[in-house]
Parts: C-alpha cells; sequence; structure tokens
C-alpha cells in the first residue's frame, strides 16, 4: 500500500516539475555545445595542433608550448602591460564613481541630477569601435580637437595614441571616462537605501554637511565598496581587448600590447593555435582562482551570494 | 533644509559646475564627430571643426546612403538584433524562473545553478572556442553570431534573483486557480518584472548592436559582417596596415572621398539606434539594476 502511494507521488512530483526541466533544457544545451565543448578543447594546449588532425589526433607534447611562449621576448612585457593597465583601471573604477556618486547625491534639484545621470551612462553603451574612431580622430596630434586646444593654450601636441609613454594611460583615462557613470550606478543606489532619520538626527545635533558625509554617508557605503572591490579581483587580467584593439598600434605593442590581443595575434593572424591557447590558458587560470578567491571572500566577510 | 553655512554654499556651486564639467566631458567628443561629419572636406581635414559644422553639407551622408556595404552591414545588424535579442531574453526568463525555486520545488537545482555558474568563471579561451564554431559549420553563417553568446548567463542570475522577490502569493493563488507552470511565468512572473526585463532587453540589444568581433572571426565575407565589423575594419585602416576584409574596388571607392568626414559620418549614424532605444528604457535602469543586483 505504501509503496504504491509514493511511487504515485514521485511520478506526480516528477510530472508538476517537468515544465520547469523543460525550460531549462535548451539553455543547457546551447551552453554545454558553445561554452563546455570549448573547455574541452582547452587539451590543444599541451598539443601540437593540427586542424586537418583535430584534437583527437594531434601530437601530445607536454609543455612545450608553454615553454615556447614563455620563452618569446615580448611574452614579459605583455604581462606587465596588462597587469599594470588592468590593476590601475581597478582602483580608479572603484575610486572614481565613488566620489561621482557622493557628490552626484549632494546635488539638490532632481531634474539636473537625473540630468547628469542620463547624460553620464551614455558613454557605456557605445562600442569601441565607435568610441576608437571618435578618440582615434578627436587625439589626432594634427588636425585632433584636443591636440588644437593643447596648441593654442601654447602647449606641445601630445601623440597619445602613439607615444609608448603615454598610451597606456590614454587607455585607462579613456576607459574610466567611458565607465564612471554607469559604475556608479550601484553606489547612487546603496545611497538612495540610506535611512533619512540618521541624517534627521544628525541636523539635530548640528551636524555640517560635509560631517554628515564621513560620519553616515561613507561609512553606509563601505559594504558596497569592499563588494565590489572584492568582485572586480577577477579582472586582474582584464586590461580591455576591445578597447586596446581598437586603438593600439604597432608603434606602441611595448606598452600597450595585452595578453588577449597577442592571443588573437598570435592565434587568428600567424595560425599558432596550441601557442595562443596556451597563453589564454595561462590567463583564464589566473583569473579564475582569483574570481573564485573573490567570490567565496565575498561570501565569507559579506554574505554575498551570486545566486 | 535649514541654514547653510558658507562653505556649504560655496561647495553647492562649485558642486554644480563641476557636474556640468563632467557632462561636458562626456557629450563633447560626440558633438565633435557630428560636427566634423557635417563639415566640409577643407574645415574637417585642417582641424577647424571644433563643435559646430564649418562650412555645413551632406555630402558624407549622401554617400553613405549610396554606398551599398554600409546599407547591407547596417541590415544585417538590425536583423541581428531583432533575432538575437528575443531569443536572449526567452532563454534568461525561462531559465531564471526554473533557477528562482527551491530545490524542493527543483530537483538537481545545485547542478544547474554550477552548471550555469561555471560557464563565467571558466571559459575555453578564443581559439579553442574558434575551433569549435568551425567544427560545427558555423563559419560563414548568420549563427555564429547568435548562438555562442545565445545564453546570457549573468543576466540570468540578475533575473533570477529578480523573480524570487515576486510575491510568492501570487504564484500560489494562480495555481489554485488552475494555472500551469507555463501560465505563471508568462501571465504573473512576466508582468511582475517589467522593469528588470526592460533593463535587461537594453543591455542584450545594446550588445548584440555594439558586438563586432565574432563578425570578423566567423565571417569571411564583408557583406555578411554586422554595422559595427564593417566599421572596425574600415576605421582601423588608416593605422593599421591589413585590410585583408576589402576588395580593391572597395578600397578605391574609399578613397574617392574623404576619410574623415566619411568616418564620422558613419560613426554617427551607426550610434542611432542605441541613442534612440536608450531614453525609452533609461527610466528602468535603476529599479531594474538594484532590486535584482548586488544587494549590499
Amino acid at each position: 500500500m505504501g509503496a504504491p502511494l509514493l511511487l504515485e507521488v514521485s511520478m506526480k512530483k516528477i510530472k508538476r516539475q517537468l515544465p520547469l526541466h523543460l525550460m531549462l533544457l535548451p539553455s543547457v544545451i546551447l551552453l554545454f555545445i558553445f561554452s563546455y565543448v570549448p573547455m574541452f578543447g582547452i587539451v590543444i594546449a599541451f598539443q601540437n595542433y593540427s586542424p586537418a588532425r583535430g584534437f583527437g589526433d594531434s601530437a601530445w607534447v607536454g609543455l612545450k608550448n608553454f615553454e615556447y611562449v614563455f620563452n618569446l621576448p615580448s611574452f614579459s612585457n605583455v604581462i606587465y602591460n596588462t597587469f599594470f593597465i588592468a590593476v590601475i583601471k581597478m582602483l580608479l573604477h572603484l575610486i572614481v564613481p565613488v566620489t561621482f556618486a557622493l557628490l552626484l547625491n549632494e546635488l539638490r534639484g532632481p531634474g539636473f541630477k537625473k540630468s547628469v545621470q542620463t547624460i553620464t551612462y551614455l558613454p557605456h553603451f557605445l562600442s569601441w569601435v565607435i568610441l576608437g574612431g571618435i578618440f582615434v580622430d578627436i587625439l589626432s596630434p594634427s588636425n585632433g580637437v584636443v591636440n588644437i586646444i593643447i596648441k593654442s593654450l601654447g602647449g606641445e601636441p601630445i601623440f597619445f595614441l602613439g607615444d609608448t609613454k603615454v598610451f597606456p594611460w590614454t587607455i585607462i583615462v579613456t576607459d574610466v571616462w567611458k565607465e564612471m557613470g554607469f559604475n556608479a550606478v550601484i553606489y547612487i543606489a546603496a545611497l538612495t537605501g540610506i535611512d533619512p532619520t540618521l541624517y534627521e538626527a544628525a541636523v539635530v545635533d548640528g551636524a555640517s554637511r560635509w560631517k554628515q558625509t564621513t560620519k553616515i554617508t561613507l561609512p553606509c557605503l563601505v559594504p558596497t565598496i569592499i563588494l565590489l572591490a572584492t568582485l572586480s579581483l577577477g579582472n586582474v587580467l582584464n586590461a580591455g581587448f576591445d578597447q586596446v584593439l581598437n586603438m593600439y598600434s604597432i608603434s606602441v605593442y611595448s606598452t600597450g600590447d595585452i595578453i588577449d590581443t597577442f592571443v588573437y595575434r598570435l592565434g587568428l593572424k600567424d595560425f599558432q593555435f596550441s601557442a595562443a591557447t596556451a597563453v589564454g590558458l595561462f590567463k583564464s587560470a589566473i583569473s579564475t582562482v582569483m574570481i573564485v578567491f573573490s567570490y567565496v571572500t565575498a561570501y565569507k566577510t559579506t554574505g554575498y551570494r551570486i545566486i | 533644509m535649514p541654514h547653510r553655512t558658507k562653505g556649504e554654499k560655496v561647495f553647492n556651486v562649485f558642486n554644480h559646475i563641476f557636474m556640468v564639467v563632467i557632462c561636458m566631458l562626456c557629450l563633447l567628443p560626440l558633438i565633435n564627430v557630428l560636427a566634423v561629419s557635417f563639415s566640409s572636406m577643407e574645415a574637417a581635414s585642417t582641424g577647424k571643426v571644433t563643435l559646430i559644422p564649418v562650412g555645413f553639407n551632406t555630402t558624407a551622408y549622401q554617400h553613405i546612403m549610396k554606398q551599398d556595404l554600409f546599407l547591407r552591414t547596417f541590415f544585417n545588424s538590425f536583423k541581428r538584433v531583432l533575432i538575437g535579442v528575443p531569443l536572449n531574453m526567452l532563454l534568461t526568463v525561462m531559465s531564471a524562473y526554473a533557477l528562482s525555486k527551491s530545490r524542493s520545488q527543483l530537483a538537481f537545482r545545485q547542478f544547474y545553478v554550477w552548471f550555469f555558474v561555471v560557464t563565467m568563471l571558466v571559459s575555453g579561451g578564443l581559439i579553442p572556442t574558434y575551433i569549435t564554431i568551425n567544427n560545427l559549420g558555423l563559419i560563414n553563417s548568420f549563427w555564429a553570431l547568435i548562438l555562442p553568446t545565445a545564453v546570457p548567463v549573468y543576466n540570468i542570475i540578475l533575473m533570477v534573483n529578480f523573480f524570487k522577490n515576486v510575491p510568492i502569493e501570487l504564484e500560489e493563488a494562480a495555481r489554485i486557480d488552475g494555472a500551469g507552470t507555463w501560465r505563471v511565468l508568462w501571465q504573473i512572473f512576466v508582468p511582475c518584472s517589467l522593469p528588470a526585463i526592460a533593463t535587461l532587453t537594453l543591455f542584450c540589444v545594446v550588445t548584440h548592436w555594439n558586438e563586432w568581433f565574432s563578425g570578423q572571426i566567423y565571417l569571411n565575407r564583408v557583406e555578411d559582417f554586422p554595422l559595427q565589423s564593417y566599421l572596425q575594419v574600415l576605421l582601423n585602416q588608416t593605422k593599421d596596415t591589413n585590410m585583408q576584409s576589402l576588395t580593391i574596388k572597395e578600397m578605391e571607392e574609399l578613397s574617392k572621398i574623404n576619410t574623415r568626414t566619411y568616418n564620422a559620418a558613419q560613426i554617427v549614424l551607426s550610434t542611432l539606434p542605441v541613442l534612440i532605444v536608450y531614453p525609452f528604457l533609461q527610466k528602468y535602469f535603476v529599479t531594474g539594476l538594484t532590486l535584482g543586483g548586488v544587494k549590499g
């Protein structure tokens, strides 16, 4: 008596759950084909891959590909450039949006505040193809607007995209410019969530605006700042492939070439599939460790869970 | 507002000015390109144009309108958005609804969650992905632009968190009235989540519209390119020597006109669609992003 009833219940349960599994099925299939199958393809980093032979038949070479790329003369430069650009971007992507959100929070008229937000979010939605085109144009040393202004102020024109010393900073500043407004969204939301009675109490106690900012607003933002700082650790080798590819040129490879652009050229221009995959694997291994570390830390310190 | 000190008033004025400057910094590069696109060739190439067109004319735009390739690639991008975004959103809504259920309501939930999350942590990388697409016979196929990015995992996670906030009583009431799982999703969860859906739709539209790299590596014929891939080739000619994707005839065509005004006009036209969608969906942003996203 008990067993058939149990079976009936679980059959019912399966039947009730079936639509949910069907809803997941297309996504699971697509992710399997386009995310998991390429993960198995990483084996070619340890092979001498030839497209004619495929994954299965290509000769195994152990760590030869890694040895080869680590000994390329430009490799240490590429690692340094990537790390340098990515870390400075991470820091500025934290500091600038927080500052911007705090200043925005001090604006009174809601109409003005909204307009500022609308305008500053905009660059986030433009591609680096477009923005690269725009920056190549306005930063041109001969007829770009920026250098015309510098010259009219009596300065020497700066070759923003061609000078190896200036190039990484051009990349960093233009990226901060693009993402500043949008990255502030989270902080703006956190600011609106602060309990207004805190400010009322502070006003009663005679606290100035500055005191209110340092004693109430900033401490209330700290959890969000720590959380986003932790989560951004995974970007330690993401210097911005789209951006660099659209703004660099051969003359600034020494300071502007990053891992992603290097992999792209090695793999899809020189067709060294195995070597390029080895470099890619090197990068994603470090990134994955950092991401897992950052998510575990975020969970332990703030209780944040992604899902 | 109680009385303000002198310092606060000064700060207030300074802060407003600062914000205006920030806004100008965001807009001026775009305005400059707009001005260049409507200027005469001489003015543009000698760098006389700042914020207002010099020697106003629309030659560059007229030329683009006669250009087969521009219109074609524009249409390709349009088609990509029209097919890619609904697919993104359909998969997002379905997966997120299932994953928003608890472990007791969805068997293997933990497995599914990891199956999705791992794809954000680990990736095969450029070359293995390229080889996979190649082995699937998707090189030169329009679907190479759609299928590999059809499941936006990050958006799904945002949506899951949003769905979890839909009051459970609504679903229970509908169930009592005899609604099945699919109906609960379409008639309760989707209408309750319009701000999130609007925000994620905007993100997907922008992603598909702006994405250029897959077009360039998976497609060989320029006439199949989406607009951004085509523009990328075009804009990089000036600084790069590789022009593998353009035919001699196209290059001759290009050399006849001033590339500066022409490029500017193409930049303007290709940003228009984003600028048109943006204000409509912008009002949903903050609600859409924060309810589902990071909770401080």
